[in-house]
């Protein structure tokens, strides 16, 4: 589907044509990204993300590809072959800090991505089935990371294992038998290493599947935009190609900057020199902390100490897997019409609040466990869950948004202090101060 | 789905669709049940081959001498790839393990629960955080036992008494005691 003014795609060449007659691939890319699909002409560079996060799956597949050719999956010989890699293997150090700080790049842009999305009200209708599609490719992600950094078989990687798949312990009853049948063995050895490798491959290839979901559902209403308001005709938007194509290949550049600097220059900045010890199931690292991404969520399951009803320890894996799924029904706890921040003066704060917590439970998760951590942690964890389940649906219902410009067009005039077609009192509205 | 009577020429009733609907509903429900039942089946193999293989399981008993542990010392080794704790407990940590009242306890276990008629002093559990399965500290010399003198774990800071039962911390349970038997005065067989 697409707006009635998107452009069609004709070829002009006898090649093309003959093509598009028998595989209509020029003309489907032509529609999902290029001069065929019509983008409100508004975007900021937070829209820049989504492409971005594309290309940091696309360059996580070449270089896992790659590695994999050099990577040997035995418990015994994983270590030594990473460390061949590195040592050994023409530009293999180059491959490897690529794809051990592209995971850390790619949970990078899709966690601003994700915020994105909660500012602008990119989840509620009609889009809430990007918003759900776009939570499975993060869930996706979270279990393709942690299989990826068990591989090369150091010692984060064992305990990592050891830690991670202990969630599945909590279960009550069933927990210890799932654990042995997901690990192969009653410890992570040599069975649990070729599984999760296995996985490990097959995996980004599921989420480059979900992904063509994602697109596709988004492709159905159009965008959004930082106004939140909907297309109403041909001069709110401009084809994506070669606008968007040229906006979002300027923030690829940038992205590539960033990256370059980080695998040239600080290689092991995100990552702990315990993982260049073997991994030894005898001796558990002095301070076990997951990678930074995970780093939130680890402090909800540590946040849980006291039994009530069931074990401490099942509250916090139910808490911690609860944070993530709470995010599918989102589009369902806000129930405000107006999308965008920008026009809800008291929903914008609670969101900075909530992403002040998100950093307050970043920290709390890789500190050490003493009292006054402990305590902002829970503190931190409690207010999360009070964002979406309490404050969310209260603040919906409460307040009182800004007036909404008539149309993207009638916004993007007014802000560069041109004459709208209809600078009425309804844009003036737009620019009123805030209460 | 043709039937003899549907055959038969100048029927004169003229048929859109089948004589009995619920005769083509049953041809389907069934093939497709049949073909669930195929994928079932096949299921079964692709989820059990994740268990634990024979060669793991072979590894599931170990022979322990325990002859050269002294009173206060305690030995690290595997069991099952797991790390097992073997403690010669001293008088004083027995009487310190003991001196509990066990209905105080969160998994309620006495010493005497916890190890062999005769050979209370003989501690064997596996060095596992019930919690999320770090190895505890408290079995190699010099490492820190915690506040109750048996274990403590590094990674959320459980901390086990000198029976290994939790007192303080987010493991849910007390260390788990694996299944052994003294086959000789100085020799456990494990598992």
């Amino acid at each position: 589907m697409s707006f009635p003014w998107a452009r069609h795609y004709e070829p002009k060449q006898p090649l093309m044509k003959w093509l598009d007659d028998r595989l209509p691939l020029p003309r489907f890319v032509y529609n999902a990204v290029g001069a065929g699909y019509p983008v409100p002409r508004n975007l900021n560079y937070f829209w820049n993300f989504g492409v971005l996060a594309g290309a940091a799956l696309a360059i996580q597949i070449v270089t896992g590809i790659v590695l994999a050719m050099h990577f040997s999956t035995d418990a015994n010989t994983a270590f030594n072959s990473v460390e061949s890699i590195m040592r050994d293997v023409n530009a293999g150090w180059f491959l490897r800090y690529a794809h051990a700080n592209g995971a850390s790049m790619f949970l990078a842009v899709v966690y601003i991505h994700i915020g994105r999305g909660l500012y602008y009200g990119s989840y509620k209708p009609p889009r809430e089935m990007v918003w759900l599609l776009g939570v499975v490719i993060f869930l996706l992600m979270m279990a393709t990371a942690f299989m990826g950094y068990v591989l090369p078989w150091g010692q984060m990687s064992f305990w990592g294992a050891q830690v991670i798949t202990g969630f599945f312990s909590a279960i009550p009853l069933v927990g210890e038998t799932i654990r042995v049948w997901l690990l192969g063995g009653y410890a992570p050895d040599a069975a649990a290493l070729n599984r999760f490798f296995s996985l490990h491959f097959l995996l980004p290839f599921v989420i480059a599947g979900v992904i063509i979901l994602h697109i596709w559902a988004l492709h159905i209403p159009g965008s959004n935009n930082p106004t939140g308001v909907e297309v109403k005709d041909e001069q709110d938007t401009v084809p994506f190609h070669p606008y968007y194509t040229a906006k979002d290949g300027f923030g690829l550049g940038v992205f590539l900057l960033i990256f370059a600097a980080v695998i040239f220059f600080a290689p092991n900045l995100l990552g702990h020199p315990d993982n260049y010890i073997p991994a030894n199931p005898l001796s558990t690292p002095a301070h076990i902390v997951p990678e930074w991404y995970f780093l939130p969520f680890y402090a909800i399951l540590k946040s849980f100490t006291i039994d009530f009803i069931v074990p401490a320890k099942l509250w916090g894996v139910l808490a911690m897997f609860g944070s993530i799924l709470l995010l599918f029904f989102l589009p369902w706890l806000d129930t405000s019409p107006v999308r965008s921040a920008n026009y809800r003066p008291v929903y914008r704060w609670f969101l900075v609040a909530l992403l002040v917590d998100v950093l307050i439970l970043g920290y709390v998760g890789g500190a050490e466990p003493i009292a006054r951590n402990i305590i902002m942690g829970q503190i931190a964890s409690a207010y999360y869950f009070l964002h979406f389940l309490v404050i969310l649906p209260i603040v919906s219902a409460m307040e009182r948004p800004r007036p909404l410009p008539g149309s993207i067009t009638e916004a993007v005039l007014s802000k560069h202090g041109g004459t709208s077609p209809a600078q009425t009192a309804m844009s003036g509205g737009a620019l009123a101060p805030a209460e | 789905m043709a039937t003899l009577e549907d055959a038969v020429p100048g029927s004169e009733v003229v048929h859109d669709g089948p004589a009995d609907p619920r005769r083509r509903d049953y041809m389907q429900i069934g093939a497709v049940a049949f073909a669930g039942v195929g994928v079932g089946v096949i299921a079964l193999p692709l989820i059990n081959q994740m268990n634990p293989s024979a060669d793991v399981l072979a590894a599931s008993s170990t022979e322990i001498d325990v002859a050269a542990i002294q009173p206060g010392q305690a030995i690290k080794t595997t069991f099952r790839k797991q790390p097992l704790f073997v403690r010669n407990l001293t008088p004083a940590e027995i009487a310190a393990a003991d001196a509990v009242a066990v209905s105080s306890l969160r998994d309620p276990q006495s010493l005497a629960d916890r190890t062999k008629p005769g050979k209370t002093n003989w501690l064997i559990t596996l060095g596992v955080c019930t919690h999320l399965g770090c190895v505890p500290l408290g079995a190699g010399e010099g490492e820190n036992k915690g506040p109750f003198g048996g274990y403590f774990c590094p990674c959320h800071g459980s901390a086990y008494d000198t029976a290994g039962r939790i007192r303080q911390g987010p493991a849910p349970t007390n260390l788990h005691v694996p299944d052994y038997e003294f086959t000789s005065d100085t020799v456990v067989t494990v598992g």
